[in-house]
């Protein structure tokens, strides 16, 4: 292969990660089945857009389960959100989003991860293409770029493909059609399950086709950033090196089917 | 730890987990599927391409085609895994080389061994590991899983097998070993996760035990 993965170095040594208890300040309802946890984390060090943090829940005979959910804030907010979809067979999932109210500790330690991450500075054009709950860390990298200076946005113009199952579970739509912005910010959703007869948009799987008339082309050089099920992940991932993309240039981060 | 557990208000595990907590690392849940996580795109590199490299830190080397390869003494060891992410999977089945051979069949051809070594890929990646780690039975260089080539995705045309550290350490698409004198941190360790990983001790970010 041509094109590597390089990681980038740390300037120093993190110190551990600490288990701290946040506290939910506030619950927003995204889709029927995906909900916000507005969190504040005591002595939280921040984060960088697209990083995931560990969740932990003890039960009263000790038991305790742990998984990992993206970060959907910013980093220059005050708070941490999470955006966490259930999964029926699940076990934490459904306790976040069913049962975990505001006024509630919830244990998490992080921020975790280096590589599937954006700032500013490693600028643009970006690719940012999502299936499902996969959009969240995407998300957070479009809420850091809105937050950056004009001069900024302009540096980095980005082009989103979210893959959902109907308009219904397209989390954070409203937001992301607020964002839009021809042509510095250019969203296309998917609807791969059903969507209403007015809807003139996509509706299937993504596709090379699809892929090829949505994305910026090679000669653009853009960062990608793909994230959902493995499925659309390997089947985009492929399809991206198979256009002309760098593999160096196409990070990944694929959700099992766990929860 | 020292610190009392947080009860998480209202949570209760699943009545229906049956789980041999012997056999779960702390933080860790069964599945019974295969998750796929990488960093990137998945090469996919052609059998007549590949070959595995065992080197030293003076550039003397050996190296097998893929077809050399398969030559070689098999081992079918049935294991558990552990995923960093917080997934184990009990009692995968695999086939492929014991890192033992492979580095007899280097020494016996003038590579000379050392402390620690790298595991190379394709597409880049790196993982670091000691000596100790990779020998005594306890690692394999797979191209079989569960009675079939293994699939790209999970590794494909082979991936290192190190059941007992976290599986990060099990490289994908693995095209060989470098011995080195030093511990060099590999992809993810230099990215906050821990250098070696073990998930019985729960290692695993950097500062973690």
């Amino acid at each position: 292969m041509s094109s590597d993965i390089k990681a980038i170095p740390e300037a120093a040594v993190p110190a551990r990660l600490e288990w701290h208890v946040a506290r939910v300040l506030d619950v927003l309802n995204e889709t029927p089945r995906a909900r916000t946890l507005v969190l504040d984390v005591p002595q939280w060090p921040g984060h960088r857009a697209g990083q995931h943090v560990d969740v932990r829940l003890v039960a009263e005979d000790g038991y305790q389960a742990q998984r990992s959910y993206s970060i959907a804030s910013p980093p220059e907010d005050r708070t941490v959100s999470l955006t966490v979809e259930r999964l029926d067979d699940g076990e934490v999932s459904p306790y976040l989003v069913d049962e975990l109210r505001r006024g509630d500790g919830l244990e998490i330690r992080g921020p975790i991860g280096g590589y599937f991450v954006w700032d500013v500075a490693v600028g643009g054009p970006l690719l940012l293409v999502a299936g499902g709950s996969g959009i969240v860390p995407l998300m957070a990298m479009l809420r850091r770029r809105a937050r950056a200076d004009a001069s900024a946005r302009a540096a980095v113009p980005v082009r989103v493909l979210y893959s959902a199952r109907t308009p219904d579970d397209a989390i954070y739509r409203a937001e992301l059609e607020q964002l839009t912005d021809p042509p510095l910010v250019e969203v296309a959703f998917t609807f791969t399950r059903s969507a209403p007869p007015t809807w003139t948009g996509y509706r299937r799987r993504i596709d090379r086709t699809m892929l090829e008339s949505v994305i910026w082309p090679p000669s653009a050089g853009p960062h990608a950033f793909v994230c959902g099920p493995t499925v659309l992940v390997e089947s985009v991932a492929s399809l991206l090196v198979e256009l002309g993309h760098a593999a160096s240039r196409v990070r990944t981060e694929r959700f099992g089917p766990t929860g | 730890m020292a610190h009392e557990p947080f009860i998480a208000r209202g949570f209760r595990p699943r009545s229906s987990r049956m789980v041999d907590a012997r056999r779960l690392p702390p933080g860790q849940y069964e599945t019974n599927d295969f998750p796929v996580l990488s960093a990137g795109p998945t090469p996919r590199t052609p059998l007549a391409r590949w070959d595995f490299t065992i080197r030293d830190a003076d550039g003397r080397s050996v190296r097998w085609s893929w077809d050399e390869f398969q030559t070689l003494p098999r081992d079918t060891p049935t294991v558990d895994i552990h995923c960093v992410t917080k997934w184990s999977k009990f009692g995968t089945k695999w086939e492929g080389v014991s890192v033992d051979a492979l580095i007899a069949a280097a020494q016996s051809r003038g590579v000379a061994s050392g402390p620690f070594v790298r595991a190379f890929c394709d597409g880049g990646y790196t993982t670091n590991l000691p000596l100790i780690d990779v020998t005594g039975g306890k690692a394999w260089v797979a191209f079989g899983y569960e009675g079939a080539a293994l699939p790209p995705e999970h590794g494909g045309p082979a991936r290192l097998l190190v059941p007992h550290l976290y599986f990060w350490k099990s490289a994908k698409w693995v095209r060989g070993l470098q011995f080195a004198p030093n511990d060099n941190p590999g992809f993810w360790e230099q990215l906050g996760y821990h250098n070696h990983g073990d998930p019985w001790h729960e290692q695993r970010y950097q500062g973690d035990p």
